[in-house]
């Protein structure tokens, strides 16, 4: 009774982190069945053949190019000028801050349909392009820019100024000095934003839908695809794509690592972080516990 | 030095007029668009129509209603479970707290729609976990579980979740653990040092939290349309369908405004109520 009273909180994480990688696990699953009727709803037998004709539907794979083309275009530009802000942010004090962190904080705080409601009604009343690739791309670098802000912003908050102060000292010009010091430090963060905005790109419906026209973007096949039945080379490629995006994941993980060791060369400050990082002691309080 | 005043702007530049004119810009016309009269045969025209606002809430008020109870349910629902599950990631995973952080957002690698869609496999009527649901009596009188309200709040918080889960632990990772110590060196139980000093601590992330969940969460329309029926249309539903199908702008567009405007109202509220220093932690940080 004791022991379950202690753990109890793990056991209960542990169902949390279960019932949020179940659909994913499913998602895997139904890739290898072999439907019966055009829906993949209920598992009838195992077969590999659609993962041997992963690119084998035309307009699905289609859909997905045009979905990695815009959200590497999208993601570029949204992390480039995404980073500039951060770094005004943080670095300068100027007229008008308040209002320029206003106005990157709303697009977050704005549901979806009211953004896409929107932008559809610019481009209606004002149609100086046409719907398609480029009003998905206007619209992706704009829900990206703030998410990227605030990733490289807590990135910039955190980093050791007397570094860059080192290089100029030692005779490094005002470009050199960012090329060859704030940049790789600030590089994990940086590369962090990129693959958010990727994601976000990759993965966005409720935005792309309003302002698509007839450009087929991914997600846009698949809700297409919901009446008629959703092919199960669908559950193929979300499954490549979730283990490209994990292995992606891992190595921006093991990059920031080894930038942090880089980071950390002042010897008083090493002896200063180390009581900070939080050790594995016996758990502090809990519910009742 | 002027050249230095001016760095600033030039940062500023590119990514302020993106977003003026692809975010405030677009209102503007969004605005334009709620107070034109006319239909889509005679065409629209500007001509101040304010009752659009009033005729477009009295006719959608019960969608609105369900949005913000759905959205409210949903939120709640992931509170409860994100907090314990942060709490254990914060001070109880030790060298396994990476691989569950990871765990966490795994489901934002794959598509948004197709973790709906699996979530449509899991609760379809012939699946395993329904017929449990409906053993131990959750499944209702029509032994269903899909086209449910219940099963539109579970997509929703199952979708939303880790927006709950990531500000939570962040807050708890930031609390000196010396201040809990500190309370039971002053003889405070386990239980009392979670609720006088952990909890209070850890509220900017609550705050945080419930608002990157709920935000969302009201305005959705995937989960509705993937997950129930006509009954459970939210207010998402109603106005994607007026702009694309109907193509009812002016209605759509006031639908839009006062949507945002009942979620703004809504986080002023809840921040008036929370304490705003919550959400300003981040400025106070950096001053």
């Amino acid at each position: 009774m004791k022991w379950l009273r202690h753990n109890a909180i793990n056991i209960y994480a542990g169902v949390a982190i279960a019932y949020m990688l179940i659909p994913i696990a499913v998602i895997a699953a139904f890739s290898f069945n072999d439907p019966e009727g055009r829906y993949n709803y209920t598992w009838s037998g195992f077969t590999l053949e659609h993962w041997e004709n992963a690119f084998g539907v035309e307009e699905l794979t289609d859909a997905m190019v045009l979905s990695i083309e815009l959200a590497a275009l999208s993601t570029l530009v949204a992390t480039a000028i995404g980073t500039l802000l951060a770094m005004a942010l943080v670095r300068y004090e100027f007229f008008g801050r308040r209002p320029a962190n206003f106005l990157i904080v709303i697009p977050m705080a704005t549901p979806e349909v009211v953004i896409g409601a929107g932008l559809l009604s610019m481009f209606l009343i004002y149609p100086f392009v046409d719907l398609g690739f480029q009003t998905l791309f206007i619209a992706h670098v704009m829900f990206s820019i703030s998410f990227v802000v605030v990733v490289v912003r807590s990135r910039l908050i955190g980093f050791d100024r007397s570094l860059e102060e080192a290089a100029r000292d030692l005779g490094a010009s005002p470009l050199t000095t960012f090329r060859t010091v704030t940049l790789p430090l600030l590089a994990p963060g940086i590369i962090a934003a990129g693959l958010l905005a990727f994601a976000l790109s990759i993965d966005d419906f409720v935005i792309s839908n309003f302002n698509s026209g007839t450009t087929v973007t991914f997600p846009l096949y698949i809700y297409g695809a919901l009446q008629r039945g959703v092919p199960v080379e669908v559950n193929v490629l979300a499954t490549i794509l979730f283990a490209v995006t994990v292995a992606a994941m891992v190595f921006t993980i093991w990059q920031q690592r080894r930038a942090e060791r880089m980071a950390a060369v002042r010897p008083e400050e090493e002896v200063e972080m180390l009581p900070a990082t939080p050790a594995v002691r016996p758990a502090p309080g809990g519910f009742g516990g | 030095m002027i050249r230095r005043r001016l760095i600033p702007y030039f940062l500023l530049g590119p990514g302020l007029i993106w977003l003026i004119l692809f975010f405030v810009v677009p209102m503007y016309y969004m605005g334009r668009l709620s107070l034109e009269s006319g239909s889509l045969l005679t065409g629209f025209e500007f001509t101040w129509e304010w009752s659009n606002f009033s005729d477009s809430l009295s006719a959608y008020d019960t969608q609105f209603v369900r949005s913000f109870v759905y959205a409210g349910i949903a939120t709640l629902l992931c509170l409860v479970i994100a907090y314990p599950l942060a709490y254990a990631i914060a001070f109880r995973a030790g060298r396994w707290k990476y691989l569950l952080l990871f765990a966490v957002i795994a489901p934002f690698f794959t598509t948004y729609l197709i973790r709906t869609i699996a979530w449509q496999t899991i609760l379809s009527d012939q699946s395993a976990v329904v017929d449990v649901l409906d053993a131990i009596g959750l499944a209702g009188s029509n032994h269903r579980v899909l086209d449910e309200p219940g099963s539109v709040i579970a997509g929703l918080t199952y979708n939303f979740l880790p927006f709950m889960i990531l500000p939570i632990y962040a807050s708890l990772e930031r609390i000196d653990q010396r201040l809990i110590e500190a309370a039971k060196d002053l003889y405070s139980s386990a239980s009392q040092a979670f609720w006088r000093v952990t909890l209070p601590l850890s509220a900017p992330g609550v705050v945080a939290g419930t608002l990157l969940t709920f935000i969302p969460a009201a305005g959705d329309y995937v989960n509705a349309e993937l997950l129930g029926a006509q009954g459970q249309a939210m207010i998402g539903n109603v106005i994607q369908g007026l702009y694309l199908n109907v193509r009812d702008y002016p209605t759509a567009a006031s639908l839009s405004f006062i949507l945002m405007a009942l979620i703004l109202a809504a986080v002023v509220v809840y921040i008036r109520f929370a304490g705003s220093e919550a959400l300003m932690g981040e400025e106070a940080e950096r001053a």
